[in-house]
């Protein structure tokens, strides 16, 4: 039965097997956390299990005195009946799929993933399983992520342009992962120094301190009052547009890096100037790629409503359920968050 | 096409409307006249008969991608518009290829497609996409099956190319009126010299429109410099009397010849070379009010009238400017003689063609008490105009204002949701509304706009949460949320289950602090249909 590995519950996924939960949204006594956004790693819980490449942005997130336990990628552990182990998906910087092996079945909860490259984090690895958990946040052949090369040719010819009409060039992006992967990939391209909004500081910190190579950056606090940034750009959290922490940059042309740019119609009402298409999760063909890779028995698809996911995976042959039909559990992210 | 779809980029990516005039204005002095030309009409909101279907669109995208039909129509849900499902759906590929100019896809390819038999059109599509870009995809499509939108009106297209060719905007929006048919003299003529005689010929005027009064009437000052007439619920157009004989256009700018032939025999007697603006009006002979819109409605749709309708449903041009007599513009002459003028010209002539009464008054409490009245004669209100005012272009604020009565309203329980198109794609935002008739709740308006983004994401969320059944993109939910809708008119209607149809339904607000029992009834809609 799959309910030994996995079971939803009002506090998260649950694995019976080894009384523990995956991502629980509410404190419980053994967590195993994917990865280290705020929707996935909360805090309270009594002892945390997560991968060790993460370790420093869990402990960012979670608290210095909370009880983390990391592992390396493949190292094998035990809870209760269970045995596993974490392996990269791909999505940030020690961002783990979770392998359990246990009642004669071996389940693998992918957590958020790509299979896109980047240069922040080891990339996705298929794990051969029965039982697959896959999220499913673009879960329409509309979503294809276009190569970083041409989203970073765009932002350099964004820059000039923004340098050409003396205006600062703000981009808005997520403060963990996607911030870091853009100033990597700016990295291989430029090396003109790039302002971080105060959120993005100690997370840009933790991925040096993890060995990231990214261009540098420089704080807007402490940048001298009055300073002029035409032409220099400004990487900010998408909570800071629209604050008057935007005053300093009079006339900036707005930019936002998110999956969600790839249609028009989302692009043009958030009102942003330009639309960058970059994302940290899986496109339709990662979506679909990932699942015939692992060659499960058994797909679970969560996150977004993952209808039309289920519906082409089946019509494919394969045994593909909403993982809410183990189980009701809260999925807390509204239609367009994580993105 | 490259060139062009690299001016729709720009434009599409700026808010700013100096900046899309700017990138316009470039284009227009960079791009070969005969594209330009077409990028004129297409961006001005001009398009090509349609010449291929959505079924045959969609087939096309199956067959060339093997995706579904489902899984086409679920994308297409997500994304609300069909042209940039399919540009997202296909494969990406560099765009490397030759280009295919604008003009040669407007005036060969595109018409040469509507020739082709459905098969064969599919096939011609999917040959026509492979070697495109997903953006010269999307436009394409565009192109194909109706109105480019891009944030970019009418107005600033003119102003555009006002700066291009350093010429007053007025004067090229009169170029532009009327139908434009594109082509590389044609757009180079519209740099040309002003001329005496611009206002020759069969292209109608600019109209001019009055702006909504948003404030206090007495904020005008004194009203002896006003006049006022009635706020007609008819359609606006303008009758030119040219040698040829008559020639009607909409406010739209669209030809109605035809359609009214009992104006263009009034007409045939007025002198050559004169100009009138009015409102056509369907009004039954010796009745003191003109017929509700719905009547009128009937003949819009119809080309060629025929007897019968003609004499259940006459119309009346109510006249209230007159822009040309004897071949003069009078456009720049003050309001009090351009209407002094046109008495005189249609004196007699009623009540085909007569003159939009004015309403004297001598004070604003008076004007507000016979505005009172609007309802029952039928009308949406008053019009204020200034006797000084020149006739100008476009809707410039000051000189005429329209004074509406206050709408009806209702409160109105939720019961359907769409998702929206455009900007709004990918949320329900199109909703349908219903009143208690007994202990049910029948449908009786839908409304698209009157909330703001953050009340249409929370009821978006809403509606996701809470939605009891789907038929194909429409949700039912749990009625639950009241809203105050308003709406101009109401009217008794058989081809609604309510027996009742609203006029401009919108949404007013959203009434939290009522319960759905507290909705109203439909009895009361009746009730309102029948007085």
């Amino acid at each position: 039965m799959d309910t030994e590995l996995l079971l939803p519950r009002p506090e998260g996924l649950y694995c019976p097997a080894g009384d523990f939960y995956i991502d629980p949204m509410h404190p419980v006594p053994r967590a195993v956390v994917t990865h280290a956004h705020g929707d996935h790693a909360r805090s309270g819980s009594g002892l945390y299990h997560v991968a060790r490449a993460g370790g420093g942005l869990m402990r960012e997130r979670l608290g210095a005195t909370s009880d983390i336990r990391e592992f390396e990628y493949g190292e094998t552990f035990t809870l209760g009946d269970a045995k596993l182990s974490l392996h990269p998906s791909g999505h940030v910087l020690g961002a783990a799929q979770i392998r359990i092996e246990g009642r004669g079945l071996v389940a693998v909860v992918s957590g958020d993933y790509k299979r896109d490259p980047d240069p922040t984090c080891l990339p996705f690895e298929p794990v051969p399983c029965d039982v697959f958990v896959t999220e499913s946040t673009f879960g329409l052949p509309i979503y294809r992520w276009p190569p970083m090369s041409q989203v970073i040719d765009g932002m350099l010819a964004w820059l000039d342009d923004c340098t050409t009409r003396g205006v600062p060039a703000v981009l808005f992006c997520y403060a963990l992962g996607k911030a870091q992967r853009i100033l990597a990939e700016l990295a291989l391209r430029t090396d003109r120094t790039v302002h971080l909004h105060g959120a993005m500081v100690r997370l840009v910190e933790a991925y040096r301190d993890a060995g990231v190579r990214m261009v540098d950056t420089q704080p807007v606090s402490e940048s001298a009052r009055g300073k002029d940034f035409a032409g220099e750009l400004i990487m900010a959290p998408p909570s800071a547009a629209g604050s008057p922490w935007m005053k300093r940059f009079a006339k900036a042309s707005t930019g936002f890096a998110s999956g969600w740019m790839q249609v028009r119609g989302a692009r043009r009402r958030r009102g942003y100037d330009r639309g960058f298409i970059v994302s940290d999760h899986a496109d339709w063909r990662g979506l679909v790629k990932s699942v015939e890779d692992c060659g499960a028995k058994r797909i679970y698809v969560t996150h977004g409503d993952g209808e039309a996911l289920i519906r082409h995976l089946r019509e494919k042959g394969h045994d593909a359920r909403p993982l809410r039909s183990l189980g009701r559990m809260p999925d807390e992210r509204s239609s367009e968050e994580g993105d | 096409m490259r060139r062009f779809a690299q001016l729709f980029e720009s434009l599409d990516r700026t808010a700013s409307t100096s900046a899309k005039r700017d990138a316009m204005a470039a284009y227009f002095a960079d791009a070969p006249a005969e594209d330009a030309a077409w990028a004129v009409y297409v961006l001005g909101g001009g398009k090509l008969k349609r010449t291929a279907s959505s079924t045959e669109l969609r087939v096309a995208l199956a067959d060339e991608t093997g995706f579904a039909d489902w899984l086409i129509d679920d994308s297409y849900q997500h994304v609300g518009d069909l042209a940039e499902t399919i540009s997202l759906m296909l494969p990406t590929v560099d765009d490397s290829g030759e280009d295919t100019p604008l003009h040669v896809w407007m005036e060969a390819r595109l018409p040469a497609l509507g020739r082709l038999e459905s098969g064969e059109r599919i096939e011609q599509l999917r040959e026509w996409w492979r070697p495109l870009s997903r953006e010269q995809v999307f436009l394409l499509n565009k192109l194909l099956t109706g109105s480019l939108r891009v944030g970019v009106s009418h107005r600033l297209v003119v102003q555009a190319l006002a700066q291009w060719a350093a010429l007053p905007t007025d004067l090229m929006a009169h170029r532009l009126s009327g139908t434009w048919k594109p082509g590389a003299d044609v757009f180079r003529a519209l740099a040309g010299p002003e001329r005496d005689d611009e206002h020759a010929g069969e292209r109608p005027y600019p109209f001019f429109l009055a702006s909504p009064l948003e404030h206090e009437v007495e904020t005008l000052g004194d009203v002896d410099p006003w006049v006022a007439e009635w706020k007609w619920d008819g359609i606006r157009a303008q009758l030119m009397r040219r040698a040829e004989g008559a020639l009607i256009w909409s406010r739209g700018e669209e030809r109605l010849d035809g359609r009214f032939p009992e104006l263009e025999i009034a007409a045939a007697s007025l002198p050559d070379r004169c100009v009138i603006d009015g409102e056509i009006l369907a009004w039954a002979p010796d009745e003191a009010h003109p017929l509700l819109f719905a009547a009128l409605q009937k003949r819009i749709g119809k080309l060629k009238p025929g007897a019968k309708l003609l004499a259940e449903t006459p119309v009346r041009l109510m006249a209230y400017d007159l822009l040309e007599l004897d071949g003069v513009d009078l456009r720049e002459r003050p309001l009090s003689e351009r209407r002094a003028l046109l008495g005189t010209l249609l004196e007699g002539r009623g009540p085909t063609l007569m003159v939009s009464p004015s309403i004297p008054a001598t004070d604003w409490a008076s004007l507000a008490l016979i505005r009172g009245e609007s309802r029952e004669r039928r009308t949406e209100g008053l019009m204020l105009k200034r006797l000084d005012s020149p006739y100008r272009v476009g809707r410039k604020r000051g000189d005429w204002w329209k004074w509406k009565v206050e709408p009806y309203t209702v409160d109105a329980v939720l019961l359907y949701a769409q998702p929206g198109h455009g900007r709004r794609s990918g949320l329900f935002t199109d909703y349908t509304f219903g009143v208690w008739d007994g202990d049910t709740l029948v449908p009786v308006a839908k409304a698209y706009s009157g909330l703001d983004d953050t009340e249409i994401g929370k009821l978006d969320r809403w509606i996701r949460a809470n939605t009891i059944d789907r038929f194909g993109p429409v949700r039912s939910v749990q009625p639950t949320h009241v809203f105050e809708l308003a709406f101009e008119a109401i009217q008794a209607s058989g081809r609604h289950k309510a027996g009742v149809a609203v006029r401009f339904p919108r949404i007013l607000r959203w009434r939290t602090d009522l319960a759905i029992r507290d909705a109203d009834k439909l009895d009361d809609l009746r009730r309102l249909a029948a007085s």
